[in-house]
């Protein structure tokens, strides 16, 4: 039971900007003065210091089969970034594919308290939970790959879209997931033949089902479940120039619906080839801020060393004839694939510095910062502790324009120097935790309200952006201590967040066939067992 | 000259990691502050005093007396100055390193010069596997400097080296110079199975037939004036380099046309014409 007294409070979703206000624990929630006995409160003083929800992190890959190949391919990531044990944390290793425990005190260490795993496929949803059970500290959901699952893609060739809903709310339930991701739907099946797909009206082969079908189909299905979440989609096309048009293709395909765009910086490309690939970020923009089904987030780039990892198999194959760098691809039988290529992010690269250029544009351009969110869809674009870089260029326009002066000067040639937009900090909090958090559904994070966890970070207030972000004072996390001063001073584990939708038994038995004969494991051993989390969270559908 | 010397108290087989014993670390710290500096002895951490009697300061020549096989790193990231060891030594010896030069009496173990850039290693006894290699995952090896082994070699010499010169003056393991990107590697023994596997560019130098891999294509038979000048190299180090190699016939095969191709492998032919 404590209350933090007289810091300089963001919560956006009350409205609180910049106030003074006391915030009172008790139980891991934030509670109502009169629910706390005043007379043996501790009392956290955070004058002259920031008090902001945790935050809350919408696409970042920290856990499972992808991010485990590339810590396999990259122990040169490793050597460089040694992290010695304390008295409460473990050993690991950074950079870009750390050790789970590593990732987590890093993120911890930025206040953030909730991540998503952001793809997960189905037969790897044991393993990627086995890794989060052993990331602390942090509360952590998984959105489940379907774009290219077979079951899926079959049935929309059938008809049979009851089956689909059917199917899509056991995978969830057999994968703890909590949400739905799609990644370059149909081009992944393709890859299995060594193809893609170029557009959203283009063939998968041996279904006769279209990108656009896909994308329609599970759209339908998320809502009529009413997950908290909308689809979370990776667009066809990624990385490639002119691939802008799809991009507002698919927006379009989305009608009214809710819809979220993920890293839409690798798909706000102009030009004809790599030579003359350009922004075409305010066109995307504008159909935004027009559009508030539409929610994107960014996926900004961080010049120097990444891992890039996606289920887009074939995008990974190009990215890798691009840089010769190594490649490692993976084929998960009847659900997805995954490709695995390590990248750097060059300032003198004029692709990399256009790309760079590209992710601002969008942060600054999109009007309502409820629905656009900040990542560097970790590791690919950047690693995720680069996020107070980020902040500082967006609440800093001197910074960014020194920033632009010193990276390919192909990067001039987007609107970002004409940008005079500064966020404020009530701002930075919506897109990094109340943004975040609304846009998942989890109604009690991401805010600082009655009812909402005791999920708090403390930042001291200071002129640069980048070092307070980077340097929480208090990072609490159900109501515990967890970083004071920078160090991770309480070992504790978060919570599994998941959803809970109804299926038909049918299902289990039609999908029992197909493992007999396809799957290299038996149905049984598929679901993951809610015994099997630690400690997890239903959270409720719409 | 002014040396720091090193007595070793007594011998262990309990691995240390000894990255402290550099020279550019010790020019500047009196014999007490060497004294002091931290070693890893195991999982615990110890001070170089507990190891060795410390003769000597502030001196970037150091001279180390006993067998240390268990010491690893030594001399990683040297710049400048003399190391010299005078018995076995352990792992990662010169890894890493810039310039100055280590002398060995003994026999050294894996990593020896690891991904170094410059400076030179004489082994006077053998040395372990990946000699002047990439450390796993890495894109490069050796980028520079010069290792000359007097005795044998193990696997993967000259691993992914990128440049610089090693030489084994008796037999290499398998894989010599696989993945070898550019610079030369000189083996005076018998050569192990696959050498050049993966090979870009670069030159491997052999004096006894090898077993090639069917991607390495014969060209021709010929006589190479840098590798004349580099035998005479090998001969002022005091290398036992008979003359008719001098003077004789190679055969070059190029490969690995898995990749490149650009790499050589030089076989010496005898006295051919
Ligand atoms: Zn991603």
């Amino acid at each position: 039971m404590f209350r933090i007294s007289g810091g300089e409070v963001y919560d956006p979703l009350h409205g609180i900007n910049g106030e003074k206000r006391d915030i009172y624990v008790r139980d891991g929630k934030i509670v109502a003065p009169e629910d706390v006995d005043q007379k043996h409160l501790e009392v956290i003083d955070a004058s002259g210091l920031v008090v902001m929800a945790g935050g809350v992190d919408i696409h970042s890959h920290i856990a499972g089969s992808k991010v485990n190949i590339g810590r396999k391919i990259r122990p040169e990531d490793h050597r460089r970034d040694p992290v010695p044990r304390s008295q409460v944390t473990r050993s690991g290793v950074g950079y870009t594919v750390g050790t789970t425990f590593v990732n987590a005190y890093r993120y911890a260490r930025l206040g953030y308290t909730t991540i998503m795993e952001a793809a997960v496929p189905p037969l790897k949803a044991r393993h990627t939970h086995e890794e989060l059970m052993d990331t602390p500290l942090i509360d952590k959901g998984c959105l489940i790959l379907m774009g290219n699952n077979n079951f899926i893609l079959r049935h929309i060739g059938s008809g049979d879209y009851d089956k689909i809903r059917n199917f899509v709310s056991w995978l969830l339930h057999a994968c703890k997931g909590y949400g739905i991701k799609a990644v370059n739907p149909g081009g992944i099946e393709n890859w299995k033949w060594g193809k893609n797909v170029a557009g959203l009206d283009d063939l998968v082969m041996g279904y006769g089902v279209t990108p656009r079908q896909i994308i329609t189909t599970l759209i339908r299905v998320n809502e009529e479940l009413g997950l908290p979440h909308p689809l979370h989609l990776h667009c066809n096309n990624l990385g490639l120039p002119g691939n802008y048009q799809t991009t507002l293709e698919t927006m379009k395909v989305a009608g009214q619906s809710r819809l979220h765009l993920t890293h839409l910086q690798f798909h706000s490309y102009g030009g004809e080839s790599m030579r003359n690939l350009s922004s075409q970020a305010p066109v995307l923009a504008e159909y935004i801020n027009e559009h508030e089904n539409l929610s994107i987030d960014v996926g900004q780039i961080i010049f120097g060393e990444v891992t890039t990892m996606t289920a887009d198999g074939p995008w990974q194959y190009t990215l890798y004839q691009l840089s010769h760098n190594k490649w490692a691809n993976s084929d998960v039988e009847y659900e997805t694939g995954a490709g695995i290529v390590p990248f750097l992010f060059k300032r003198d690269n004029p692709i990399h510095a256009t790309q760079w250029a590209i992710g601002l544009e969008l942060f600054l351009l999109i009007q309502d910062p409820w629905r656009v969110i900040l990542t560097t869809d970790h590791p690919n674009a950047g690693p995720f502790f680069f996020y107070p870089q980020i902040i500082k260029l967006l609440m800093d326009k001197k910074y960014r324009d020194e920033m632009l002066a010193s990276v390919h000067e192909r990067a001039s040639c987007t609107l970002l120097s004409q940008i005079d937009r500064e966020y404020s900090l009530y701002e930075i909090a919506i897109i990094t935790r109340a943004g975040p958090a609304r846009r998942l559904g989890l109604r009690h994070k991401g805010h600082l309200g009655v009812g909402a966890d005791a999920d708090i970070a403390i930042y001291p207030k200071e002129v640069d952006a980048e070092w307070m972000f980077s340097n929480p004072r208090y990072v609490f996390k159900d109501g515990l201590l967890v970083v004071k001063d920078g160090q991770i001073v309480t070992d504790y584990m978060g919570r599994s967040l998941l959803v809970e939708t109804a299926w038909e038994e049918s299902i289990a038995e039609e999908i029992g066939k197909e493992f007999d004969r396809f799957y290299s494991i038996s149905l049984e051993n598929y679901p993951v067992e809610l015994d099997y989390l630690p400690r997890y969270e239903v959270i409720p559908c719409r | 000259m002014d040396k720091v010397i090193l007595r070793l108290k007594e011998r262990s087989n309990i691995p240390v990691e000894a990255e402290a014993i550099c020279p550019d670390l010790f020019l500047t710290k009196s014999q007490q502050e060497i004294e002091e500096l931290a070693l890893y002895y195991g999982n615990k951490g110890r001070r170089l005093g507990d190891f060795f009697q410390v003769q000597g300061e502030r001196s970037d020549n150091i001279v180390i007396e006993g067998e240390i096989p268990n010491f690893k790193k030594i001399g990683q990231g040297m710049s400048r100055g003399n190391i010299h060891i005078q018995g076995d030594v352990g792992m990662h010896l010169g890894a890493l390193m810039k310039g100055g030069r280590i002398l060995v009496e003994g026999n050294v173990s894996d990593w020896l010069g690891a991904e170094m850039e410059g400076g030179s290693i004489r082994v006077k006894g053998n040395a372990g596997h990946l000699v002047g290699a990439a450390y796993r995952g890495s894109s490069r090896g050796m980028r520079g400097g010069e290792i000359i082994v007097e005795g044998d070699g193990g696997s993967e010499v000259g691993e992914l080296m990128r440049r610089g010169l090693i030489v084994i003056g008796g037999r290499a393991g398998d894989f010599v110079g696989a993945f070898l990107i550019a610079g030369t590697i000189v083996v005076l023994g018998p050569v192990g199975l696959r050498p050049g596997a993966g090979m870009k560019r670069g030159t491997i130098v052999a004096f006894q037939e090898p077993d090639l891999l069917p991607t390495f294509h014969y060209n021709c038979l010929c006589q190479l004036s840098f590798l004349r000048i580099y035998l005479h190299h090998l001969r002022e180090e005091d290398l036992n380099i008979p003359q008719e190699y001098l003077g004789g016939f190679y055969k070059r095969y190029n490969g690995d046309t898995l990749e490149l191709g650009k790499g050589e492998i030089l076989v010496w032919a005898g006295q051919v014409a």
